[in-house]
C-alpha cells in the first residue's frame, strides 16, 4: 500500500487552473515535500488529499482509501488516521493550550493524552496560556500538536514554518523528526529549499500546478551536473550578458545563467573557475560589484528549471 | 477516559463566550441597565397634588386655606397678572375668582384642569355646608402588572433572547469560518451535528443565567413578579432561545466575514427592535401593518412572555404565538443546514 497516490489530479477555480494534472506516489514511512513558489498549487493539492476540497478530475487514494469511499462514515474513518495542519488556521484565541488540545483529542476515537502531545511539541510549560498569548512559533507547534493528537499514520503539514524565525523553525523540524522516527508518514509543503533538503526523503518541485521535477534532494541537485554555484555582478551591469560563450568556456563551468542583475555559473570546482573568471574580467576591463559562491541547492534547481527565483516567483 | 466531543465543543463555546468581557456586558449587563433606567424614568407617579390659584377678592385667603387643606390640592393667592400667566403656562390647573358666584377659570381640554375643577368644587361646596345623600368610601388599589416596568421586563427578556441567540450563534460561527477554524474542524472526524448542537447547548446554559439575572433584577428593584407558572416561563424562553439560535444559524450560514454577518444581523434585528413591542405596544402601528408585525418571531415571543408574566396565562392558551416562534426556528434551522458553508 502507498501512503498517497494520485494521478491526473486537476482543480480549477474559474479560469485559474490551480492543479493541472498532478501525479504523486508517497511511500509509507516517507517524508515527502511539495516545494514550489506561492501560487504553485501546493495548498490546493494537499487540501484535496486531506479531503477538504474535491478535485475536478483525477484519481486520489490516501492510505488505500479511494476518493469515492470518503463520503460520510468512510471519510470519518479515514480522518481518524490523518493528522492535519492547515496553512491558515487560527485557533481560538481565548482557549488555553491544554483546552485546545483536549478539544481536538475528544474528536478522535484514539488519541494521545494531553500530556503526551504537549511533550511531543515541547509546550508543556505553556499549557495554561491562552492561545492569543503564544508566540508565532508556539502557535505553530500547537497547531501541529492538534494534528498529532490523533496518533496519525499520515501527517499533512502545509507550510508549517512559513513566517517563523530560524530558531522556531528548527524546533518544529525536531518535532517532525520525532514523528518520523516513530514511523509516521509526512507530506509537507514549503517554499524553503533548506527545509525540504533537511526534512524530506523526496521532493516534488511544483510550478503552475504541475510537478516539474521529482526525486531526493541530492539527486535533484545532481541534475545540475555540478555542486557549486558562483554568482557575480558587474559594476556597470550592462556588460553582463555580452560574453556568455567565454564564460561557458572557463574551466569547470557546466552552465551559465544570466539574470537581470547577476550572472550565475554552475561549476564543479570553485578553486579552478574563480581565478579564471577574475582573469577574464581583468582582460575585459570589467569591475566586479559582487562575487559569491555557494553549494548548489534545490533553489538553484528551481531557477534552472524556470528561470525564476523560488522565493519571489 | 475519552472526553465526549459534544461536551468539549460545548465547553469551548462557553469558554470563548465568558472570556469576552464585552459579550458579558451586552448579554447580561446591558438589559439590566436598560431596565433600571427606563424603570426609573417611567415609574407611575399618579397626578399628585393639583396646583390651583385664587384671585384677589373677598375672602380670598380663607378660600385658599380651605383648598390647600385638601390632600389633593395646593392653593395660593396670586395677583391678577401673575395668575393669568400661571394659568397660561400650565403652572396652575385652575384659577378660583371669589365672589357671587364663584368663578372657576380653566382650560376644559386639559385633563388636569378638569380634575382640579371637580376637586375644588367639592371642597368649596362642602365648606359651605353641602352634605352628600349617599355614604361612600374610597378603596385605593394599585393593580400589579399595570406599570410600565411590568410591560418592559418581558419585552427586554424577549429582546435579549433575540440578541444573544443571533450574536451568540451567528458571530461565533462566522468567526470560526473566517479564521479557518471551521475548516480545520472539518478535517477531523467531528460530526457536523455535534458542532451545531454545541451552540444550542451552550445557549441553553447561558439562557438560565440571562433569564435569572433579568427576572431577578426586576423582582428585587421593582417587584416585577411572575403571575403564571415558572415552568411555563421556562418553556417559553427555551423555545424562544432555540428559535433565535436557528435564526442566528441561518444568518451565519454563508457569511465569510464578521463584518458581513454583523450587517446581516442588524438588518434582521432592527425591524423587530422597532416593531415587536419591546418598549411600547405594537398596537400603535396602523392596522394594515398588524398582520406583518404579529408574524415576527420577537412579537410572538414578547406576547407570550407578557401573557405568562403579567396575565398568568397557561401555555395551552398560547398556541398561536408559540407556533409562530417555533415555525421561525424550524424553518430557519432547516434552511441553514441546507445552505451552510462548512469551510
Ligand atoms: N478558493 C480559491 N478560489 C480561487 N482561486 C484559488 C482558490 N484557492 C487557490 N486559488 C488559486 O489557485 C492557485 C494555487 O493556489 P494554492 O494552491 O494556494 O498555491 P500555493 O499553496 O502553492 O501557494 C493560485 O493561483 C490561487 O490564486
Ligand atoms: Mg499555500
Amino acid at each position: 500500500m502507498l501512503g498517497i497516490r494520485c494521478a491526473g489530479l486537476v482543480k480549477r477555480y474559474g479560469d485559474v487552473v490551480a492543479v493541472a494534472g498532478l501525479d504523486l506516489a508517497v511511500e509509507l514511512g516517507e517524508c515527502f515535500g511539495l516545494l514550489g513558489p506561492n501560487g504553485a498549487g501546493k495548498t490546493t493539492t494537499i487540501e484535496i488529499l486531506e479531503g477538504l476540497t474535491s478535485p475536478d478530475a483525477g484519481e486520489v487514494e490516501v492510505l488505500g482509501v479511494p476518493w469515492a469511499d470518503r463520503e460520510g462514515a468512510g471519510g470519518r474513518a479515514l480522518q481518524e488516521r490523518l493528522g492535519i495542519q492547515l496553512q491558515e488556521t487560527q485557533l481560538a484565541d481565548k482557549l488555553t493550550v491544554e483546552e485546545t488540545v483536549r478539544l481536538f483529542a475528544s474528536l478522535y476515537r484514539r488519541s494521545h493524552s494531553v500530556d503526551e502531545v504537549l511533550r511531543l511539541v515541547d509546550l508543556e510549560d505553556k499549557r495554561r496560556s491562552w492561545v492569543s498569548k503564544l508566540s508565532g512559533g508556539q502557535k505553530q507547534r500547537l497547531s501541529v500538536a492538534c494534528a498529532l493528537v490523533s496518533q496519525p499514520e499520515l501527517l499533512f503539514l502545509d507550510e508549517p514554518t512559513t513566517g517563523l524565525d530560524p530558531h522556531s523553525r528548527r524546533e518544529l523540524w525536531e518535532v517532525i523528526g520525532r514523528f518520523r522516527k516513530a514511523g509516521g508518514t509526512v507530506l509537507l509543503t514549503t517554499h524553503y529549499m533548506e527545509e525540504a533538503e533537511r526534512l524530506c526523503d523526496r521532493v516534488a518541485i511544483m510550478d503552475h500546478g504541475r510537478v516539474i521535477a521529482l526525486g531526493s534532494p541530492p539527486s535533484l541537485v545532481a541534475t545540475l551536473g555540478a555542486e557549486h554555484v558562483v554568482e557575480f555582478a558587474l559594476a556597470d551591469g550592462a556588460a553582463a550578458g555580452l560574453f556568455t560563450a567565454d564564460l561557458a568556456a572557463l574551466p569547470g563551468v557546466r552552465a551559465v545563467r544570466t539574470g537581470p542583475e547577476r550572472t550565475a555559473l554552475t561549476v564543479t570546482e570553485v578553486h579552478r573557475t574563480v581565478p579564471a573568471l577574475l582573469a577574464l574580467l581583468e582582460r575585459r576591463g570589467a569591475a566586479l560589484s559582487l562575487l559569491t559562491t555557494h553549494h548548489a541547492t534545490l533553489e538553484d534547481v528551481f531557477v534552472s528549471l524556470t528561470g525564476r527565483q523560488l522565493r519571489d516567483a | 477516559m475519552r472526553d465526549h466531543p459534544l461536551g468539549q465543543l460545548t465547553l469551548a463555546r462557553m469558554r470563548e463566550f465568558y472570556r469576552e468581557p464585552e459579550a458579558i456586558f451586552w448579554v447580561f449587563g446591558f438589559p439590566i441597565v436598560l431596565a433600571f433606567a427606563l424603570g426609573i424614568a417611567f415609574r407611575n407617579r399618579g397626578p399628585g397634588e393639583l396646583r390651583v390659584g385664587v384671585a384677589p377678592g373677598p375672602g380670598d385667603s380663607s378660600i385658599a386655606a380651605v383648598l390647600d387643606h385638601s390632600p389633593a390640592l395646593a392653593a395660593r393667592v396670586l395677583d391678577p397678572a401673575e395668575a393669568r400667566a400661571a394659568l397660561r403656562a400650565g403652572r396652575i390647573a385652575l384659577l378660583v375668582a371669589p365672589g357671587e358666584p364663584v368663578v372657576y377659570r380653566y382650560d376644559s381640554t386639559r385633563t388636569e384642569s378638569r380634575l382640579a375643577r371637580l376637586e375644588v368644587d367639592e371642597v368649596l361646596q362642602r365648606a359651605r355646608g353641602r352634605t352628600d345623600p349617599a355614604a361612600v368610601r374610597d378603596e385605593r388599589v394599585t393593580e400589579p402588572g399595570s406599570r410600565y416596568i411590568d410591560f418592559l421586563i418581558p419585552g427586554l427578556l424577549g429582546m435579549n433572547l433575540m440578541g444573544s441567540g443571533l450574536w451568540g450563534v451567528g458571530f461565533a460561527v462566522v468567526q470560526a469560518r473566517s479564521k479557518k477554524l471551521l475548516k480545520r474542524l472539518m478535517a477531523t472526524p467531528m460530526r457536523r451535528s455535534d458542532y451545531l448542537l454545541s451552540f444550542i447547548l451552550s445557549r441553553l446554559v447561558f439562557l438560565v443565567v440571562e433569564i435569572a439575572a433579568l427576572v431577578g433584577f426586576g423582582w428585587v428593584m421593582f417587584r416585577v413578579g411572575i403571575r403564571g407558572s415558572v415552568t411555563a416561563l421556562a418553556l417559553v424562553t427555551v423555545l424562544g432561545a432555540l428559535s433565535f439560535a436557528g435564526l442566528g444559524m441561518l444568518v451565519a450560514s454563508r457569511a465569510r466575514t464578521v463584518e458581513a454577518v454583523s450587517g446581516l444581523m442588524n438588518l434582521v434585528m432592527l425591524p423587530m427592535w422597532i416593531l415587536s413591542g419591546t418598549f411600547f405596544s405594537y398596537a400603535r402601528f396602523p392596522d394594515a401593518m398588524q398582520p406583518f408585525v404579529r408574524a415576527l418571531p420577537l412579537t410572538a415571543l414578547n406576547d407570550s412572555l407578557r401573557a405568562v408574566m403579567i396575565d398568568g396565562v397557561s401555555l395551552a392558551a398560547l398556541g398561536v404565538p408559540l407556533a409562530i416562534v417555533a415555525a421561525w426556528g424550524l424553518a430557519s434551522f432547516s434552511v441553514a443546514l441546507r445552505i451552510f458553508r462548512w469551510r
